[in-house]
């Protein structure tokens, strides 16, 4: 086995076109392990973890890229890094073939542009964000790590100038029928949102659209906009435009808990708004909200959208679940075959939000989860890349995401983790669940087969039998095929559900049977 | 003072993209006018540097 690397000076790519570089290059013959990096310190010590070490790793800067490859012989080695820059070949399109190196310069290329889409990493975000703003442009901020008095900031100026600040951390929004970020096809209709998070959006747009009702607009506020240090301010920016839009007739604001005080200063505005309102705060009971709220609020993202196609048709619509009988026919199928030692639920999550609605679902079931993020009432897990007992982990975490492609993106660490988990004689049931649209992998189900079946597999040979429990979030218009993602992971084996929290729902009644038939024996 | 967030919803994004260039495929394809930025961090990277800079200029 023979180590390798390329520095380039003064040349820069972003995460995910690297993420992408490197997968192909570990996919060339005789290559065992492939990186492409900016030179960052945590970056650095990524390589050095795969003993890639030399002088200028060390004085690589953020804005040199290193390559480095891990081979089976020299041969293979050389063949990838001397043909480096047949790689790193980025394909603009035909609408960008101009060298813009500023913001600057794309504004006087693009005048009455109206929007900037900003996702440079978190140290430069923010200054990026500001020259948006000063140019009298929206911003989608997709960046983490920002700090959060620069949101605070960054906001207040955006206020004062009629614009809004979507994000930091902000993946998802949908202007006008136009996805940005990770968003799904949907049909354009008169259902308004705001929401928190970027997979909270994507699932209660993609149930609207297979509802049969249709999305106005989506306005991402990112992870922080409703902590009591932020205060909602995008929030209220959107909330003011979503109210005085013309195509929208509903809003639905979908948030995990936010901040007591920020909740107390905002739901005066929310009770003034003139258009009929469907509030899903995941993990806050209703005795926390006023009355006049209790009947427009969800407790899931799923009753979120019911809710709101049904304030505009004036009739819910037919739900995709199955029926109760089915559902039950189904547990008692994936009951059969388990060992009395089979008692215990990991659920894999490439989407933060599907992690945390599970949670509640199980715990209004009365199941106790670990997770790396723990609902209230949960218990933290000690270690992120080892579970315990009943485990829900989100891998998209920077417990998992640090140098390494989102699991939304690509499926490699939770294909590993399935592995792992099936190890583990206690483990009954797995529940997964892939994201489609604009950005993901470009076929999510197919990646994690290999590892469905053999998890499946190891289970057998001990006698007993793995359920594999999964939801889709996406629509039939998505570039991955959504009915070719479902049949390929029924043939697998795994039962499949509509929507994240049925999937969580069917797990619960799982858990519970088992739970029963341990108890029995 | 206009609100450009409603204009932005009235009229669609017309869009600059920094940073993934990914983001401006997908903008792309979608039929939207976007001008992507070829971005490196300022400075070569040094985040001290980048303020100074910004408080020169």
């Amino acid at each position: 086995m023979v180590t390798g690397y390329v520095i380039r000076k003064n040349e820069y790519y972003d995460s995910v076109f690297l993420m992408r570089v490197a997968k192909r290059l570990s996919q060339q013959k005789g290559i065992l392990q492939a990186a492409a990096l900016m030179g960052t310190e945590k970056n650095k010590v990524l390589l050095e973890e795969i003993d890639v070490r030399g002088p200028e790793v060390s004085e690589a800067t953020p804005g040199d890229l290193m390559v480095a490859v891990k081979a089976e012989n020299q041969e293979a080695l050389t063949s990838v890094l001397e043909d480096i820059d047949r790689w790193l070949t980025i394909d603009l399109g035909s609408g960008s073939r101009h060298d813009i190196r500023t913001l600057d310069e794309a504004v006087a290329m693009q005048r009455h542009s109206n929007l900037a889409v900003i996702s440079v990493p978190g140290a430069y975000a923010a200054r990026e964000a500001r020259k948006a703003l000063e140019h009298g442009l929206n911003v989608f901020l997709f960046s983490d790590n920002v700090p959060v008095e620069s949101e605070i900031s960054l906001k207040k100026y955006a206020r004062e100038r009629g614009l809004i600040v979507m994000g930091p951390d902000c993946g998802t929004a949908i202007i006008g029928g136009i996805g940005i970020g990770f968003a799904n096809v949907v049909r354009r209709g008169p259902i308004g949102v705001i929401g928190a998070s970027g997979t909270g959006i994507q699932e209660f747009t993609s149930l609207v659209h297979r509802a049969g009702s249709g999305i106005s607009h989506a306005i991402g506020i990112g992870s922080r906009d409703l902590s009591d240090a932020v205060g909602g301010i995008s929030f209220l920016t959107a909330l003011g435009a979503l109210d005085s839009d013309s195509q929208t007739e509903v809003i639905t604001i979908l948030s995990k808990p936010p901040g007591k005080l920020a909740l107390s200063n905002l739901l005066p505005r929310i009770l003034k708004c003139h258009k009929p309102m469907v509030v899903c705060f995941l993990g806050l009971g209703q005795e926390s909200l006023p009355v006049d709220i209790r009947r427009g609020t969800a407790r899931t993202l799923d009753d979120a959208a019911v809710m709101a196609v049904q304030r505009v048709t004036g009739h819910p619509p037919a739900r995709e679940d199955a029926d109760s009988s089915n559902f039950r026919k189904l547990a008692e199928r994936e009951q059969v075959n388990k060992n009395p030692e089979q008692r215990y639920l990991r659920g894999i999550f490439a989407g933060g939000t599907f992690c945390f609605q599970a949670q509640q679902i199980l715990q209004d079931a009365g199941i106790v989860v670990h997770s790396n993020a723990p609902l209230h009432g949960n218990l933290k897990l000690a270690d992120p890349m080892r579970s315990e007992e009943h485990t829900l982990v989100d891998m998209g975490t920077d417990d998992f995401t640090v140098g390494k492609p989102h699991p939304m993106i690509d499926s490699r660490m939770r294909f590993d983790r399935i592995l792992a988990e099936s190890q583990d004689p206690d483990v009954a049931i797995l529940l997964l669940d892939f994201v489609l649209g604009f950005n993901a992998s470009p076929d999510p189900a197919g990646e994690l087969v290999p590892a469905i079946q053999e998890a499946k597999g190891a289970a057998k040979k001990r006698g007993g039998s793995l359920s594999i429990v999964a939801s889709i979030c996406g629509t039939e218009g998505d570039p991955q095929n959504f009915p070719q993602q479902v049949k390929v992971l029924e043939e697998a084996g795994v039962a499949v559900f509509p929507s994240s929290a049925h999937a969580a729902q069917f797990c619960a009644l799982l858990s519970a049977n088992l739970s029963e038939v341990t108890r029995a024996k | 003072m206009p609100n450009k967030l409603e204009e932005l919803l009235h009229q669609g994004p017309i869009a600059i993209n920094i940073g993934v260039v990914d983001f401006a495929g997908t903008l792309q394809t979608q039929g939207v006018q976007v001008v992507h930025v070829i971005w490196a961090p300022p400075a070569g990277g040094d985040p001290e540097l980048v303020e100074l800079l910004d408080q020169l200029l």
